[in-house]
């Protein structure tokens, strides 16, 4: 029977996991020792782009204390992240960013290590540096890497979902912008770390802190050659993912490779200036946008272009490169659509997913047009958007089915709270409120190789004691993942969560879950413990009933005992376990979870589609002090469309979390870089990687946060999600950054089109403006781009079939509808 | 200058235990702690002193474990995070932080909640800007530090109410 009340999901508690991280007994990776332990250091180019003509490790072999040294020689086989990219070697002979690992020393310590990797003698051939996307579109030679679309061009397409010149050629207005949105990267507070040695049952063990340990596992079986029945990852806790761990890396492959090698264990802990090498952060994406509306305030169509800056790899960059458009018309009714984006290569640390994987940056440039778009059209940029949100379980131009859809109703929470009506372009100069809106994915739709196995697998074991053990490969990076585990199975079962214990990402024991990345793990998890949870709930019903004599289907189960609801008999959950345990043997059970079909049909149709997605509101509050250009940010109110919120202090903490990093990023973070002077080598060097340096928000710079979780009622839950559940770790930040732009512009009449909005920024457009100019900061020219034809698909509203569509019937698609 | 020896054997007081121990005398208060001791409970973020993860309390004073060689340390009352709770009852800054939401992924958690107590052992009433300004120092990508200050807050609050009774 179902309970008219939920009992855990919505309560307020102590996360299943919180007592260890305060008391230290948590483990990460680099807590974790073993006997006769050696430690790895990796030798990285000092070159940005280099050929490794020849390698001298003898001397290094020979220094005392050393147990072995590796080299390109030892790793024939590369790997990556996507099937399309894999295009890393754990250690290489073509360097390819300043940092990218050309050699390991493996010795009984650090100090020792790292003495031996000064007596590694490499010659570098240096190549040409390809430093930034117009390098490499000018530069087709010498090629980064030999695959990818040509020259120096990783990813390069085109969709056109309806005829978008004919959508702007009717529009009232054609607003064209341009944006550019900088690079960023993670900076968790672990640096990674992992552990591999063979275990006692003679089968490699790496433990790790990835976010993935599915994915990592499957390519250490590749690179190591070995039967992936014969490899055991163990995703330790992460202190911090936000996307970096989400890649298999070089040293977790080196380690792995040394200890099979040595039969010793072997640990690597990165340095922090390692980390900012690592990176597969937020891609720098210049953008233009040109949107056609209607006097009274509709979107006709857009048409945006992408130009990204991919770093030395592929990582994620093929996702990443659709990302920087497919989402952009799930906020907002677009009718037509058109998206071109091309990620070219260059001689930095690879970008890849950051916690909004590529969307970000587009999310930022449509919420400032919209601002201008507002002002234009006389209209209040809140009421704008409230008139053109997309309707509930609705598809848009390019074929992505949306659920349920709260964004009304965040607006109007952030409107009221920070009594916009009232203060909104009325405050004095140097105040002003910025409002942006955003929509994220829970889960991406399509696994990253393609399979039909399911996305999420959770097995449970019930046993005679009264323990409740949870299986599940999802991984815990400390957005509470495992609370969420323990909360919808407690709340199927109407058990405490501290009666259940989680296993969690492990591919040794837990079914294979596809980690920790693109908001997936509260719906796909949180359906396979649902899942399995109710069939052990079934088999506990069936027993307890027999011995209540009632009907099974009659029974309740809450606060531990399993209560007939039409009577006062009862018995407590232990005695039904008990009962069940006799009635058929060993208890326990498996579900799992894959996600609905896309709709889309056309190549490429795999990108975007989501079992649900979330939706936030935001309004930032900025002062500006016209002298310095000094921006102070005194509140932020959000709204985050959560569906249902499984636990209100965790939800709150990512709500939270997701401002703090989207602040940060609006105001100061920058992957940025420099070139050596050139006596010195000219080498394209991160330009500060450090924490020092690299500026993030402290304690002393956060703003007041007022948080609004906005949940459906009964009635319009989303179906797809468990108890209504929606993701809440990335969706929120995306409003944050151009909600702060637009802040600007109200406090100081200044646009600041590009990110990070910088006081010499913002100054300089004070400057322009009061010298009677465009009082404009941004990109000023979109370069040329070989973007290909567009692949030309029909949208449902105009009869389309999700399929890509012959270009010649392009136009007679068109005319029918009109 | 005498001669540092290579290794070095001496008594260091950890956690109000004595612990003798022997380790390379180039080595930090953070390496000793985490390698020497097994006391893993205090992390690392950089090594570099500008991440606070690693802080520790030294005679009281919160100090960066990464920027302190363990050989200084001889005589000094050091505490970790591993000597803070009571028995098996948390310390009521451990448990506010865990209940507030003041750790997420817990990987500064250590270092801030021993900056923290550092504070309230010497201020009790810290105000919240105080509380900010003694945390400032421990980085965290996490919480947006809100619920930090937070637990902070509640915890200060308890810790006066049993000095009450």
């Amino acid at each position: 029977m179902k309970k008219t009340r939920l009992e855990v999901v919505g309560k307020a508690r102590r996360r299943v996991d919180g007592r260890a991280k305060v008391t230290g007994h948590l483990k990460f990776a680099d807590d974790l020792s073993a006997p006769r332990m050696l430690h790895c250091k990796l030798l990285r180019s000092p070159h940005p782009h280099a050929l490794v003509e020849s390698i001298d490790t003898s001397k290094a072999e020979k220094h005392p204390g050393v147990h072995l040294v590796l080299t390109k020689k030892d790793f024939p086989v590369p790997f990556g992240i996507m099937p399309v990219s894999i295009d890393e070697f754990p250690l290489t002979d073509h360097a390819r960013h300043v940092g990218d690992p050309v050699a390991a020393v493996i010795a009984v310590d650090e100090q020792t290590a790292d003495e031996a990797l000064r007596l590694i003698q490499i010659r570098f051939s240096p190549l040409r540096t390809i430093s930034d996307p117009e390098d490499a579109l000018k530069n087709p030679d010498p090629r980064i890497h030999d695959y990818g679309e040509q020259g120096n061009i990783h990813r390069n397409q085109s969709y056109e979902f309806g005829d978008v010149d004919e959508a702007l050629a009717k529009a009232d207005h054609v607003f064209e912008d341009l944006f550019f949105y900088q690079g960023n990267t993670h900076l968790p507070m672990e640096e990674q770390a992992t552990l591999a040695l063979v275990d006692g049952d003679g089968k490699l063990l790496v433990q790790s802190s990835t976010q993935n340990p599915h994915y990592l596992h499957r390519q250490l079986a590749r690179v190591l050659q070995l039967s992936a029945a014969k490899v055991r990852v163990i995703a330790t806790p992460n202190g911090g993912g936000f996307g970096g761990k989400c890649d298999p890396a070089n040293h977790e492959m080196v380690v792995a490779k040394a200890a099979l090698v040595l039969g010793r264990p072997v640990k690597i802990g990165l340095t922090r200036e390692e980390v900012f090498y690592q990176h597969r952060g937020r891609h720098p994406v210049l953008m233009k946008m040109r949107t056609g509306v209607t006097r009274d305030g509709k979107l006709t169509g857009m048409h945006l272009q992408t130009l990204l800056d991919g770093g030395g790899y592929g990582s994620h960059g093929p996702a990443s490169t659709f990302y920087t458009g497919v989402l952009t018309p799930v906020t907002y009714e677009l009718p037509r659509f058109k998206f071109e984006a091309c990620r070219t290569f260059t001689n930095k640390p690879a970008c890849g997913p950051k916690r909004g994987h590529g969307t970000p940056q587009p999310r930022f440039g449509q919420e400032v047009q919209l601002d201008k778009i507002a002002e234009k059209l006389g209209k209040d940029p809140a009421e704008l958007r409230l008139g053109m949100i997309n309707k509930p379980n609705s598809l848009t131009a390019n074929w992505l089915r949306i659920g349920s859809i709260g964004l009304e109703q965040c607006i109007r929470e952030v409107v009221a709270r920070s009594k916009w009506k009232d203060r909104f372009r009325k405050q004095p100069e140097g105040k002003g409120l910025g409002l942006a809106c955003s929509s994220y994915m829970c889960g991406a739709g399509l696994p990253i190789y393609w399979n039909k196995l399911p996305h999420s697998g959770v097995q449970l074991l019930v046993d005679r004691s009264g323990q409740v053990t949870v299986y599940c490969g999802a991984t815990e990076i400390g957005q509470g993942s495992d609370d969420v585990l323990a909360s919808i199975v407690a709340e199927v079962l109407g058990i405490d969560t501290d009666m259940i214990r989680c296993v969690t990402g492990d591919t040794g024991i837990t079914p294979v879950d596809l980690g920790s990345y693109s908001s997936r793990v509260t719906i796909m998890m949180g359906n396979a413990a649902m899942e399995a949870a109710e069939k052990v709930r079934l088999q506990l019903a069936e027993a307890a009933a027999e011995q209540l004599e009632v009907i099974p289907t009659e029974l309740l189960f809450s606060n531990g005992k399993v209560v007939h609801a039409g009577s006062s008999k009862s018995m407590s959950f232990l005695e039904a376990i008990q009962f069940a345990e006799s009635k058929f043997g060993t208890l326990g059970s498996v579900g799992s979870y894959a996600p609905p079909k896309p709709p889309g049909k056309y190549k490429g149709a795999g990108v975007g589609p989501s079992p649900a997605y979330s939706f936030s509101a935001c309004v930032v509050e900025a002062e500006v002090d016209p002298k310095t250009g000094w921006i102070h940010v005194p509140k932020i109110w959000i709204a985050h469309d959560i569906g249902r919120t499984i636990n209100p202090v965790l939800a709150q903490g990512q709500v939270i979390g997701s401002v703090y990093m989207g602040l940060s990023e609006a105001l100061m973070e920058e992957q940025a870089f420099r070139r050596l002077p050139e006596k010195l080598s000219q080498a394209l060097v991160h330009k500060m990687p450090s924490m020092l340096e690299y500026k993030s928000l402290t304690s002393l710079d956060m703003p007041d946060v007022d948080v609004a979780l906005i949940e459906q009622s009964e009635e319009m839950r989303d179906p797809n999600c468990p108890f209504g559940a929606k993701e809440v770790g990335q969706g929120p930040l995306l409003p944050v950054m151009p909600a702060l732009a637009n802040a600007i512009y109200d406090a100081v009449g200044v646009r600041i089109d590009e990110i990070p909005v910088t006081p010499d920024k913002v100054l300089r457009a004070l400057e322009l403006k009061n010298s009677g100019k465009n009082p404009r900061v941004g990109p000023e020219h979109f370069p040329s781009v070989p973007y290909p034809e567009p692949v030309f698909v029909a949208t449902p509203q105009e009869g389309g079939d999700g399929k890509e569509t012959k270009k010649e019937e392009k136009k007679r698609a068109a005319a029918a509808v009109v | 200058m005498a001669a540092v020896p290579d290794r070095v054997h001496l008594q260091l007081s950890v956690n109000g235990e004595p612990a003798p121990v022997s380790f390379s005398s180039y080595k930090t208060l953070l390496e000793v702690l985490r390698e020497d001791l097994d006391l893993t409970g205090t992390k690392h973020g950089c090594e570099l002193g500008e991440c606070g993860a690693c802080t520790v309390l030294v005679d009281g004073e919160p100090v960066l474990s990464c920027l302190v060689l363990a050989l200084e340390c001889e005589g000094k009352r050091i505490e970790t995070i591993e000597g803070l709770a009571r028995g098996a009852e948390l310390h009521p800054l451990q448990a506010a932080f865990t209940d507030l939401g003041g750790s997420q992924c817990g990987y500064c958690t250590p270092g801030v909640i021993m900056a923290a107590k550092a504070l309230l052992d010497r201020n009790p009433n810290a105000s919240r800007e105080e509380i900010k300004e003694a945390t400032a120092g421990n980085l965290c990508r996490c919480t947006g530090y809100l619920q930090i200050t937070e637990a902070v807050e509640r915890a200060a609050a308890e810790l006066r109410e049993e000095r009450r009774k």
